[in-house]
């Protein structure tokens, strides 16, 4: 009897195993999305899924996927939690995931040491560790189309072009409020470089992630110090509620600016017609009117196939995560071109984001001619330090204020070179470079 | 001796210095006050009448907020999409008391406490499936409440700015407090929940329902939650991270004690002006951010002298 119920057992054991197992088709394109449609950070997290999961199924509709390979697009709810998100890196690793998309600085710090060993690329666009733009060092990570440093950068050359020059910086307090984790504290190093280059005061103002719907304190503080422009790392509920608190106390919100990441569309709404003049960057179109996004409507969300809500199709999150799944399709589409095979593993997706170069023409064909700048990677540059420009809240909508232009490329880079040096010493033995270099 | 001025002197030299700006840390820190001791109070209702701390307080301000701000989203008028809400944490009560009380009966405080962690995870699963994870704009326009400031002139050309929504969440909140004090102590239902709040047994020998007196209390909490809901969303959104804030309530309630109503409101004012103060004028000194634990050192050191609380009941047993 106890024989045969172990008999029993086993054969169901296995049978629930088996069934567990991946669906591991060949001809097939796994994208894994690491999202958070849930917990204090959805706000941000719900429109950067929905946008990144709509072109996806956009190019599966539309064109039966990438070069005739259907893309299999899976979505792992992390809640902004690093360590939900490692264990979503284990879910997908051996699942034939092609590329991981953390959505988090914090979970992309953690899997950075893993991908290199696990051979898998980590595509943290616009966020993670700046360092990681050195290709040599990191062979396995990419942040394109600019890094946290870039970000804090160009937010500097736009605060000098409006004081008439860098030298008139020197005597200004410039105040940092951030989202006191990896994300918010990973610009610091640059602000401090910058302020003590030119001569301007940094106040910090941290908010702990407990805390961000309570920042009454940090507005305070800032009443008091007075500074005369104002950063913020914000994310989640943090934005809105720094935003409606600016307000609170008169704080002029035109030199109030936000990373690229503190301009969702319901952030600068939070704070009504005060928030007028509320800036941030960014690095892709805002709208609906391009050919690509007209393309989602069509196949997708007019479809029945998108969870998103109707009225906040093309806000600037979800453009956002269009413009990433964009990046993970040409870097697929690269790979195929240099492999010459349809279907590619994750190694070959390496290659093809490394050799990535989207061209004007490129852009048009996609549908997205004004929607992003051209852009292009290297070897040794994951991440391209390109071009932004600045958007501007008007009570209803980002409007785009003045030019695309350069972050201080020349001061950030030498600086990002040392950092991954140090990041390499500090992780020792750090693997050397031996992956080809195919530009 | 540097040092020994900026902690000993220098703060008090800044309030004299701008009392524009003190004036202002002191309202911001009595607003904050005001609404730790709200969130404080649903705990406070519940564990008077059942000995539970209710874990699931925090996320029923959440649940009510989103539902109010839910139906109104789904054209509901903003009144009637109160009566409503008033309505589903009715349902809300009589659910705990018949599936999650009424089981758990002379079950030990542990596991009642853990019964309230389950709902928890219920609300929350249940709450972003019928509304979203997104944070939601509070409807305070439509339910008629002020928004805008006024700006005092202070002393010589400073400001002391008050938010309208602030004064009304501290008028508001006054009220409550009197009703509960007036409903606990004036009516025949509140003598009965302090009854059973003393001795399950005893009230119950004597003909009290404690079903009732539970479903009674947990709908009491759920007011207390819509009401802070309200309060909170107003001043940013309606989101999941507001859960996290009602934590806040902990240090309020060992310094007020966990049974006292009086003792919500004093230890919410005392945690709120105090946490406020200490951030503004001490926490530059260490770098900021000290506002997150400085609540606790308080209610620690308050807990060294009195271990029930300020106005908690002190507890002798026999041994």
């Amino acid at each position: 009897m106890r024989l045969k119920c172990l008999i029993a057992g086993t054969v169901l054991a296995g049978t629930l195993a088996g069934a567990a197992l991946p669906a591991f088709a060949a001809d097939e394109l796994h994208v894994p999305l690491f999202s958070y449609r849930t917990g204090p950070y959805a706000g941000s997290g719900i429109p950067i899924a929905n946008g990144m999961h709509d072109y996806l199924t956009m190019l599966n509709e539309r064109d039966g996927g990438i070069n005739g390979v259907k893309i299999r697009i899976t979505e792992c709810e992390t809640g902004y939690d690093t360590q939900k998100g490692v264990e979503c890196y284990e879910q997908v690793k051996n699942d034939g995931a092609l590329v991981i998309s953390p959505y988090s600085t914090g979970i992309t710090l953690q899997v950075i040491p893993k991908a290199s060993v696990d051979k898998i690329p980590v595509l943290s666009m616009a966020y993670g560790l700046s360092a990681a733009a050195e290709g040599n060092t990191f062979p396995w990570v990419f942040n394109p189309p600019d890094t946290y440093w870039d970000g804090a950068s160009a937010i500097i050359v736009d605060i000098a072009r409006r004081e008439g020059g860098e030298e008139n910086l020197k005597g200004k307090k410039i105040g940092y409020i951030f989202l006191d984790a990896g994300y918010g504290r990973e610009a610091i190093p640059l602000l401090e470089q910058l302020s003590s280059d030119l001569g301007f005061e940094l106040m910090q103002y941290p908010v702990a992630g407990k805390e961000m719907q309570n920042q009454s304190s940090q507005w305070l503080n800032i009443r008091r110090d007075r500074p005369d422009y104002m950063i913020m790392w914000g994310w989640g509920a943090m934005s809105p509620t720094a935003v409606k608190e600016a307000t609170k106390i008169r704080y002029p919100m035109d030199k109030f600016y936000g990373v690229w990441w503190s301009g969702g569309n319901d952030d600068a709404a939070a704070g009504g017609d005060a928030a007028k003049g509320y800036r941030t960057l960014n690095f892709h179109g805002v709208g609906s009117d391009f050919g690509a996004i007209q393309d989602i409507k069509k196949y997708v969300v007019d479809a029945g196939k998108s969870e998103v809500d109707p009225a906040k199709f093309a806000d600037n999150l979800y453009n956002r995560g269009v413009y990433n799944s964009m990046l993970i399709a040409e870097g697929i589409r690269k790979a195929q071109e240099l492999t010459g095979k349809t279907v590619i593993d994750a190694t070959d997706m390496r290659n093809g984001l490394e050799n990535l170069d989207i061209t004007e023409d490129r852009l048009k064909e996609m549908g997205m001619e004004g929607f992003a700048l051209p852009m292009k990677l290297s070897c040794e540059d994951h991440s391209g330090h390109h071009k932004v420009y600045v958007v501007e809240w008007d009570g209803k909508d980002w409007q785009k204020s003045g030019d695309w232009f350069s972050p201080d490329v020349e001061m950030v880079k030498p600086l990002l070179e040392k950092a991954a040096e140090e990041y390499a010493a500090s992780n020792a033995p750090w693997p050397e470079r031996t992956e080809p270099c195919l530009n | 001796m540097d040092m020994l001025y900026s902690i000993l002197v220098d703060p008090f030299v800044q309030m004299v210095e701008l009392p524009d700006f003190f004036l202002q840390v002191l309202w911001e820190g009595f607003v904050a006050g005001v609404l730790y001791a709200l969130i404080a109070l649903g705990f406070v209702l519940i564990f008077k009448a059942s000995g539970v701390f209710n874990f699931a307080q925090g996320i029923m301000v959440v649940f009510a907020g989103l539902t109010l701000v839910g139906l109104h989203e789904k054209g509901v008028p903003a009144y009637l999409a109160l009566i409503l809400t008033i309505g589903v944490m009715g349902v809300l009560a009589l659910a705990v008391e018949r599936f999650v009380m009424r089981p758990l009966v002379n079950q030990p405080d542990i596991i009642l406490l853990m019964s309230t962690i389950g709902l928890t995870y219920f609300l929350v699963g249940f709450g972003e499936f019928v509304f979203g994870g997104e944070p939601k704009q509070m409807i305070t326009q439509e339910l008629g409440l002020p928004t805008g400031s006024t700006a005092l002139e202070i002393g010589d050309g400073g400001l002391l700015i008050l938010q309208h929504i602030d004064i009304a969440a501290a008028v508001i909140a006054i009220i409550m407090v009197g009703a509960l004090a007036v409903f606990f102590n004036k009516t025949r239902i509140g003598r009965a929940l302090r009854a059973v709040a003393d001795d399950h047994q005893a009230a119950l020998s004597v003909g009290i329902s404690l079903n009732q007196i539970w479903a009674i209390v947990w709908f009491a909490a759920g007011i207390v939650a819509l009401t802070t809901g309200i309060m909170w969303g107003a001043r940013s959104d309606v989101s999941f991270a507001l859960e996290i804030i009602a934590f806040k309530a902990l240090p309020v309630l060992i310094l007020g004690g966990f049974t006292s109503i009086p003792g919500a409101i004093v230890g919410g004012l005392i945690i709120g002006i105090g946490e406020k103060i200490g951030e503004i004028y001490w926490g530059p000194l260490v770098g900021g951010g000290i506002e997150s634990w400085l609540a606790y050192m308080i209610a620690l050191i308050f807990l060294l002298f009195r271990p029930q609380g300020l106005f908690g009941e002190r507890i002798i047993e026999r041994v």
